[in-house]
């Protein structure tokens, strides 16, 4: 059986490199990247255009709710705002709107709310449960008034990546206007950490964690993802590779 | 290499082609989805069971990543790992599909795969052990037929195994939640599902070490050159009786 295990693995290792190498040929990559096109038309076409994420019950919220991506943006204009209890923190919305928005976090805690218990899934296979509260998307761009021809949400953050490139996600328009789809500013009945995005992050609860953007600063809306960025419309996405839907 | 029995026996027609066609395609997307599921799995070699789990929750199995011999991309890349399970899922997945409608149809699934009255007897059952477990293979027209162990892993990899894989795996999927919210609810949470999922795939990389094993003491070529082109030499047993 010595012949047999040392076939079997000169097998997979020869399987192995080939693969490797040929997942660096473009057409191949590009071949194996459009499987996401294929993942959000399915997906699309089985769900309703606002079927909701499940929701659960207070007993099943996780004991410890995992933070995500950034800790802390730790830059001194984020620790500047964070010292004043986000009093001087604004939240702009522009773009491809009728009337941008300058949005204090008084003014957006007097807004109509949304309470939801969603279970949040890392794309690296982890999940945890928790209650978010939060103004809906939808409400903030009925108030800018979002033009004809705005395709996209874009979400610029206050943390910085690396190299003074700050953290970024965009979301089409069937997401944007979702029921689900708030800006939260409280995690269990408490104001959101500074771990999970304070003072406001999104919540676009069917797609996966590194779509729930934090430290929001700006809100944009744009008519094409090809200018933000690297154009693939999200900070993992342009320098990670990782899919612009993240449903699956 | 090939121990042919001293006496060649006949050669037949054995496999159909939608079966050849469909074991070819499994064993690459297999292949595929083994090893970039494993570059996925590293990205937390942790697993649950319920509906969440994270670092702070208990898990109840804990791993080492794996090496970078079992993994695709070979370096730790949880994006391109993503990218090739997620294009040959689909694929994988439609190929079942079609492969147990056609084999319905067919009635493959009846003539070679059901059991038969009397198979699944405990002393029918019992004597396919023993047999097994001293490597005395049938020959001759027994040969040709499926035997009860074999006809119990097709059927467990075909109708058990490989849509648990499936459902599970659809079960991970955020979007596929909002879409069939029941898929969760069938297999206990997200996290349960996860950790199904794991196991089916092993369950799977089991069924293929024995079933390499048992084509190595049946005389690979043969039953290679059988999933190749069809054509089947029947084993005839060594005492020299023809048929």
């Amino acid at each position: 059986m010595m012949f047999a295990r040392r076939a079997l693995l000169l097998g997979a290792t020869a399987a192995l490199t080939g693969c490797d190498r040929l997942a660096r040929n473009d057409q191949f990559r590009r071949a194996l990247f459009s499987a996401e096109n294929f993942h959000k038309w399915a997906q699309r076409s089985l769900m309703a255009r606002d079927a909701l994420a499940q929701e659960f019950r207070p007993d099943q919220i996780s004991p410890i709710f995992r933070a995500n991506g950034t800790a802390n943006p730790n830059t001194p204009a984020y620790k500047a705002i964070w010292r004043t209890g986000f009093a001087d923190w604004r939240l702009r919305v522009d773009g491809m709107v009728a009337r941008p928005l300058s949005l204090s976090l008084s003014q957006m805690h007097a807004l109509p709310h949304r309470e939801q218990i969603t279970r949040h899934d890392c794309v690296e296979g982890w999940s945890a449960i928790g209650k978010w509260r939060g103004v809906p998307l939808r409400t903030i761009l009925d108030a800018a008034g979002l033009r004809q021809d705005a395709r996209y949400i874009v979400f610029h953050c206050a943390d910085d990546m690396g190299g003074g490139r700050s953290y970024y996600e965009s979301i089409d328009l069937v997401d944007a206007f979702h029921p689900q789809t708030i800006l939260a500013f409280a995690l269990n009945d408490r104001p959101l950490s500074v771990a999970n995005g304070a003072p406001l992050r999104l919540r676009v609860e069917r797609q996966l964690g590194y779509k729930q953007a934090k430290y929001l600063m700006r809100i944009e809306a744009v008519d094409s993802i090809a200018n933000i960025g690297h154009g693939k419309g999200g900070f993992w996405e342009d320098y990670a590779g990782y899919d612009w839907y993240a449903g699956i | 290499m090939d121990s042919l029995p001293d006496i060649a026996g006949p050669i037949v027609k054995r496999h159909r082609l939608s079966t050849r066609l469909w074991h070819w395609l499994n064993a690459l997307l297999l292949y595929i989805l083994f090893a970039s599921g494993l570059g996925i799995f590293n990205a937390h070699p942790r697993l649950y069971w319920g509906q969440y789990g994270a670092n702070f929750d208990r898990a109840w199995l804990e791993l080492e990543r794996f090496g970078s011999w079992w993994t695709l991309p070979a370096s730790y890349n949880l994006a391109l790992s993503r990218h090739w399970h997620l294009a040959a899922a689909p694929i994988f997945a439609f190929a079942l599909l079609a492969y147990m409608l056609w084999s319905l149809a067919n009635r493959h699934v009846f003539r070679d795969l059901a059991f038969r009255r009397g198979e699944l007897a405990p002393r029918h059952v019992w004597q396919d052990i023993r047999d097994h477990a001293r490597l005395r293979f049938p020959t001759g027209a027994a040969a040709l037929r499926y035997n009860v162990l074999q006809k119990a892993s097709y059927i467990g990899v075909i109708f058990v195994a490989l849509p648990l894989v499936i459902l599970t795996g659809l079960t991970m999927s955020p979007g596929m939640n909002a879409a069939w919210p029941w898929l969760v609810d069938l297999f206990g949470g997200r996290q349960s599902a996860r950790s199904l999922h794991f196991i089916a795939a092993f369950a799977l990389a089991a069924f293929f070490l024995v079933h390499i094993l048992m084509v190595l003491l049946a005389g690979p070529l043969n039953e290679i050159r059988a999933m190749i082109t069809g054509r089947y030499r029947v084993p005839q047993d060594k005492s020299g009786e023809r048929p």
